[in-house]
Formats: C-alpha cells, sequence, structure tokens
C-alpha cells in the first residue's frame, strides 16, 4: 500500500506535523488511538498517537519529534512524498465521558495526542482545563489549537521562557489544592512527566490516566513486545490501552523496556552518520 | 525396492550461521528415482492422509515420466499452496504415514516430491492461471494466512469476487511472520501469493477488520466472509521475570527476524537483542524455529528448555534433528520456575526445575511432575517463551452473535460454518494453534460451505 503526505511543517525545532491521506484510517479513527506506520520497505514500523483527523477530507495528523533513525529520516520526507504503511486505529478509544471539569496534561510532543482528547470532552460537556509545557516557549506546540479547544489553558516551561516556571505538574496541583472539584485528569507526554503526576495525584485520590507508547511492532497484539504491568496484571498496551489508570502502571518498568535498544540505536546512527559523511 | 532419495541439505556448521535455506531439493535425476517408487496403489491411502486430498499417485505417475508441468497441474487442481507444503507440511503424520512403503520400510517422500514439482515450475516460469466467468458475488476473507489464502483461492476459482482484509504489512500470515527464511524463503512464500492474486482476488493489507470496520460491517457490504485470523496472541507462563528486557514470546522474537528482517539490521531498521546464552521455552515447531534462529543471530549456546520427554517433543522429528545438528542443546524434562533478574532490568539467567514423567494426561501424554529440590540455575541473557499462542480478540470486537469457545476459538459446525449465517471459519481461529496444512483443509472446507451458501441463496 502507499499513503501520500499531503501537507508536513515543522511546527517547533525538530518537531513536525504531518497530515497523511488515510480515509479508511480517518473515518473510523477516535481520540485516544494510534497508528503504526512504515516508511519503506526497509524501515522498522513505529507507533504515533493520532493528533487530528478528518474524516471528510480523509487524513490523519501526527506530530513526532526527531529522536532515532527512523524520526529523522521521517523529518526530511516533504508534502506529495509517500508512506509504505500506516496502519490504524490501533488500541482502544479514549473513554470519554462527561464527567463534569476534567484536567488535560501534555508534555512535549506529548500535547498532540492530548488535542484531540481536549475537543472530545468538551463536546461530551465537560470543561476541560488544559495544561500544556516543553522545556522553553519554542518547544510548545499546539498552542493556539489548545487555547481554541479548552475552556481554559495553563502553559509551563522549564526554563520560565512562558507561563509557569517549572512543571506542568506543579500547575496541575495548584488547580487541585484550590478545592475545585475535578472529576478526572488525563496525562501524556514523556514516561518520567506521567509518573511524577500520577505520584503527585494519587493522595488527592484524583482519577488520573496515562497513555503508554512502549515498543511495539504490530499493535494488533501478536507480539506482546508491548506488555506493561498495571497493578500487577501483564497488559499489552496495544490492545488493552494505550490508556491506563496512572496510579497503577509500573513506570520504572515501562521506562527500562523503552530503553531496551539503545545500544542497537546508536549503533545504527552511528552507520547513519558515517554514510552521511562518506556522501561528502 | 530402491531406498528412498535423500534430502540434500546445507552443512550443519555452515549452516548455522546463516538464514539461506537449510534443505536444497531435490534434482530432477533424484526426483524421478524417488517417484518410481511409488507402487500406484490402486486404493491410495495416502489421498486420505492429505487434508487438500492431492491426486497423490496422479501427480507422481506424471514425475515418473518426466512430465513435471503436469504434475504440478494435477498438484494445482487442489492445493493452491504447493511449495509451501512441500516444505512445512508434517508428512509423516499425513500422506507419507498412510503409503503402503510406510509399513516395510520408507514411504515414497511424497513432500520432497510436491516441493520439486512447485520449484521446477517456478524456475521455468509460473503458469498463469485461467480466470473463470465472474459469479456476481462477493466474498470477504479475513488474514491472508493459509486458511484465508487457500479459501480465497478456491472461491476465485468458483467465479466470486473476493477480497483479502490483512492487519500486516505483507501477506502470507505465519508463512511470513512466524516460518523463518531457512526453513521457507520468503520469495517462495511472495510467489505463491502472486498466484492467488492472478487468480482475482483482491489482497488489502494495512487493513485491520474490527477497527476499520467490523465483522457486522463486513457482512452487510459482502455475500458472504470467511474468518481465517489465526492464533496470533503469544502465551506467557505468568513466572516471574517475565516482563524483563531480553525475555521474548516467540511470536515477537520471529517477526522482529522474519518479517521485520532483523538479522539485516542495520540495512532494515528493526532491531533485536542478540544473546550469547539463549534460552528456548517450549518443545514444538516455533521452538525449533526461535532456537535455530537465536543460533544464527550468533548466540554461543541456545538451549531448548522443555517440561517433557524427547518423545513427547510436539515439533516434527526433521526439525528436532536438524536443530541438533546445528547444536542447539535440549534440556528436556526440566521447567522454568522464574527468571532471574541481572542489571537494569535485564535477564541474567532461569531458575529451572527437573521434571519426571507421571501418568498420562487428558492430551494422552504422559505429565510431567517437579522432582523436589532439584532447582538449578541456568545462565542465559535472553529467554523465549514458545508455549503457544491464543486466537487475538480483536477480530471480535463488534460481533456480538460470533460464539466462541472457552479459550477464544470460533465455534464451527462440521461445514465450517459460524453461529453467524454468512460467515464461515477455519484454521487457529477455530482449532488453536496447529498445522499450515490443517489450516489449509480448513480453508477449502469452508470455500465448499461458502460456494454452496452463494449458489443456493
Amino acid at each position: 500500500m502507499s499513503y501520500t503526505i499531503l501537507e508536513k511543517k515543522q511546527i517547533a525545532p525538530q518537531v513536525h506535523l504531518m497530515k497523511v491521506l488515510a480515509p479508511d484510517v480517518a473515518k473510523a479513527a477516535k481520540a485516544g488511538q494510534f497508528i503504526i506506520l512504515r516508511i519503506d520497505e526497509t524501515s522498522e514500523r513505529i507507533p504515533l498517537t493520532i493528533a487530528d483527523f478528518d474524516a471528510g477530507e480523509g487524513y490523519v495528523t501526527i506530530i513526532f519529534q526527531e529522536m532515532g533513525k527512523t524520526t529523522k529520516q521521517l523529518a526530511k520526507m516533504s508534502d506529495t512524498d509517500v508512506l509504505q504503511d500506516f496502519v490504524g486505529p490501533l488500541g482502544k478509544p479514549a473513554d470519554v465521558q462527561k464527567l463534569g471539569t476534567v484536567i488535560l496534561v501534555g508534555g512535549g510532543v506529548g500535547i498532540a495526542p492530548v488535542y484531540p482528547q481536549v475537543k472530545a470532552y468538551r463536546e461530551a460537556g465537560n470543561k476541560v482545563i488544559s495544561i500544556i509545557g516543553a522545556r522553553n516557549k519554542d518547544l510548545l506546540v499546539l498552542e493556539d489549537e489548545m487555547q481554541d479547544a479548552s475552556d481554559e489553558l495553563y502553559v509551563a516551561t522549564d526554563d520560565g521562557s512562558k507561563g509557569h516556571h517549572g512543571f506542568v505538574t506543579e500547575v496541575a496541583k495548584k488547580i487541585l489544592d484550590s478545592g475545585e472539584k475535578i472529576a478526572r485528569i488525563v496525562v501524556i507526554g514523556p514516561p518520567i512527566l506521567m509518573k511524577v503526576a500520577a505520584g503527585m495525584t494519587a493522595p488527592y485520590g484524583v482519577e488520573t490516566i496515562v497513555s503508554l507508547n512502549p515498543i511495539m511492532i504490530d499493535g494488533t497484539g501478536m507480539c506482546g513486545g508491548c506488555r506493561v504491568s498495571v497493578g500487577g496484571e501483564t497488559k499489552f498496551a496495544c490492545v488493552d490501552g494505550p490508556e491506563f489508570d496512572a496510579h497503577k502502571v509500573d513506570f520504572n518498568l515501562l521506562m527500562s523496556r523503552l530503553g531496551l535498544y539503545r545500544s542497537e540505536e546508536a549503533q545504527c546512527q552511528e552507520d547513519h552518520n558515517c554514510t552521511c559523511r562518506s556522501g561528502n | 525396492m530402491v531406498a528412498r532419495q535423500l534430502m540434500p541439505h546445507q552443512d550443519a556448521k555452515e549452516r548455522a550461521r546463516n538464514f539461506d535455506e537449510v534443505a536444497l531439493g531435490y534434482t530432477k535425476e533424484q526426483a524421478i528415482a524417488e517417484a518410481s517408487r511409488c507402487l500406484e496403489c490402486r486404493n491410495p491411502k495416502c489421498v486420505q492422509g492429505c487434508p487438500v486430498n492431492i491426486d497423490i499417485p496422479g501427480f507422481i505417475a506424471q514425475i515418473k515420466t518426466g512430465n513435471f508441468g503436469d504434475a504440478i497441474a494435477t498438484i494445482k487442481l487442489t492445493n493452491s499452496l504447493a511449495a509451501v507444503c512441500g516444505r512445512v507440511c508434517p508428512q509423516e503424520v499425513q500422506c507419507e504415514e498412510l503409503c503402503v512403503l510406510a509399513k516395510k520400510g520408507e514411504p515414497v517422500a511424497i513432500g520432497r516430491l510436491e516441493r520439486f514439482c512447485a520449484d521446477h515450475e517456478r524456475e521455468k516460469g509460473v503458469v498463469t492461471p485461467v480466470r473463470t466467468q465472474p459469479s456476481g458475488r462477493r466474498v470477504a476473507v479475513i488474514g491472508a494466512g493459509p486458511a484465508g489464502l487457500t479459501a480465497a483461492a478456491d472461491l476465485a476459482k468458483a467465479g466470486h469476487a473476493v477480497t483479502i482484509f490483512e492487519a500486516l504489512h505483507d501477506t502470507g500470515g505465519v508463512l511470513t511472520y512466524g516460518i523463518p527464511e531457512f526453513r521457507l524463503p520468503k520469495a517462495i512464500v511472495r510467489e505463491e501469493v502472486d498466484y492467488i492474486r492472478q487468480l482475482g482476488v483482491d489482497l488489502k493489507v494495512d487493513y485491520v477488520i474490527g477497527k476499520i470496520k467490523t465483522l457486522e460491517d463486513l457482512r452487510g457490504d459482502f455475500d458472504a466472509v470467511f474468518l481465517g485470523t489465526g492464533a496470533g496472541l503469544p502465551n506467557f507462563m505468568g513466572i516471574e521475570g517475565e516482563n524483563l528486557n531480553g525475555v521474548y514470546s516467540a511470536n515477537e522474537f520471529l517477526t522482529r527476524v522474519n518479517l521485520m528482517k532483523a538479522y539485516l539490521f542495520p540495512d532494515h531498521g528493526t532491531p533485536i537483542k542478540r544473546g550469547k546464552r539463549v534460552i528456548v521455552v517450549g518443545g514444538g515447531n516455533v521452538a525449533m524455529d526461535a532456537a535455530r534462529s537465536a543460533l544464527r543471530l550468533g548466540a554461543e549456546e541456545v538451549s531448548i528448555v522443555y517440561r517433557r520427554g524427547e518423545d513427547e517433543l510436539p515439533a516434527r522429528k526433521e526439525e528436532v534433528e536438524n536443530a541438533k545438528e546445528e547444536g542447539i542443546v535440549f534440556r528436556l524434562l526440566t521447567n522454568p520456575v522464574r527468571i532471574l533478574e541481572g542489571e537494569n532490568m535485564t535477564v541474567k539467567g532461569v531458575e529451572c526445575i527437573s521434571m519426571e514423567l507421571g501418568e498420562p494426561d487428558e492430551s494422552g501424554r504422559r505429565s510431567p511432575v517437579p522432582k523436589e529440590g532439584s532447582e538449578h540455575i541456568i545462565d542465559a541473557d535472553i529467554v523465549i517463551i514458545a508455549i503457544g499462542t491464543s486466537p487475538n480478540p480483536m477480530i471480535l470486537s463488534g460481533s456480538d452473535g460470533l460464539k466462541v469457545g472457552s479459550r477464544g476459538t470460533i465455534v464451527v459446525d462440521g461445514s465450517a460454518r459460524t453461529s453467524l449465517e454468512n460467515v464461515c471459519a477455519g484454521g487457529d481461529a477455530v482449532t488453536g494453534a496447529a498445522t499450515v496444512i490443517s489450516a489449509m483443509g480448513a480453508g477449502k472446507l469452508a470455500a465448499r460451505t461458502i460456494n454452496d451458501y452463494l449458489m443456493n441463496n
């Protein structure tokens, strides 16, 4: 199969947005689900959470950060290029219900998958307080879109270049301390952020949901590579998730398993750089 | 009586370090010599042993006279995946077991002859099949594995418009993601699938039924549906340490190696951990495939850990022998108790307990009982769990009326009909993990049932 890239733009340093023509996926997609893509015949399959979708226009939006060889290669692609494979929607949709007031937290590129959830929770009749954060203001993505979609938006940056000087979890804590009744908190971002958020909300007894993105191949329950420990039970993030109760997730295991191929990835980068240099 | 022709093999030492095919195939002379051993029984028992009822004496007689083109045509009347079956069917418990010569000694090497015919045709260029007059009926097949491909081929031959929906990016199912290159080269699978495409079958990859569309949707869009969704969900043992880094399901390990070609990393982007000391838990064909793949990835020692004895190994004898020749260590009557944790949540070994065989259990095999105080530790940096798979429940989302058994298998009657009208099922999704050929047999049966249904409705 082949899937045309309708639009590709850089939206922050090393962060890119891509609209991919995939009408079947766009028609079936719901907030909280993910896709798996493969650039070409020799590429690995990588999972990315859906950042937006348009059933009418038939496209799915993904937002990714350049991390390894595959995302770097993806970043070099442009409009009208084609992806070999684009499979989805995978995973269970987010459990969006009318609950009252909910807080949605996005950290770094984790803001992207939070965005469709903000819209979905709002549509379901909730008051949505969004908190987005990044290392600095240049790395904040979808700020305008989040502003439009949310009832309230708070911004935090690690270096204080915009909004609260510090972490998104500190902003969330302030809201919880204010006494406003919060029915649920959804946190998506780097595993360490989700771990800290889970620890922060636990004493408040607020239901806290995280979206996990472990290493996976097929995304349909076949390989078991994405297994995570939730409440002492082994779950496959691809079919049982990707969303889980944050207070039950073993984040240390998740983070350790995410690092499984670090040495291979480094070797790959070296080879990649070598090839680039020899080409000069 | 002439002795059975030996299959030429790649040398064991050499092949243990490459992914090229192990069995090299008969020469023309060998094929004719082997075919000449067939007694052409008037009442051939071998055909009864074949789940897809190939006219075995028929095609063997054609080999005898050197009519290889006719021989493959005879096979293809009932089997659209001859090159695959000739390589991976357990002939020793099917056609060859019932061969008259088996009683006196060695049966005719039917599987090797089937493979020869298919390979001979492929070398010369496969004859493009003639398409049948369209019936105007449409059938959806879910899953492009052995069951789905077979059902699709037979339905297309009957004139129906068939669309196969496959969740992965490539076709073949277990033939592509599970069985390694050295036992079944992927180029061969691709050519067999191309043949099925030439029959007029439309293949859609990257298409996840249960997500993009539900079974209910397909029942509305098509006149009939065949479910060949396989048994893709890996089982784990539920012991301590199973989520440590370095523990793989055999499915994941083999998918990385076969489908994603991790053995060619970094030229291919998918990595795999290349262990020094690898333990594979289980004794079936999948365990043998995983162990032999690990060896080819460069492991110093690969052990099979299996809780029963040699006679109980469910793997094909030929594969067990191949594995032994290549240097796989068999630790039989041994069962893992827990996986030991090293630095950074990695595996450093497996604590096992020795077993002895007790009374036969419901499977008829003598059940293993732990020997008290026999715990011991085997060092390992990679552990591969190959203790079986279960049907994948994902397909069932949005198909309430489909009757499913206790282990998640789809319930069918003797004609492959499910509890839903116009829906048939077959293969591992119905039986739980079994063989390629039994799935193909089920695909054929379902195709007959669906054809009858379409002709009468």
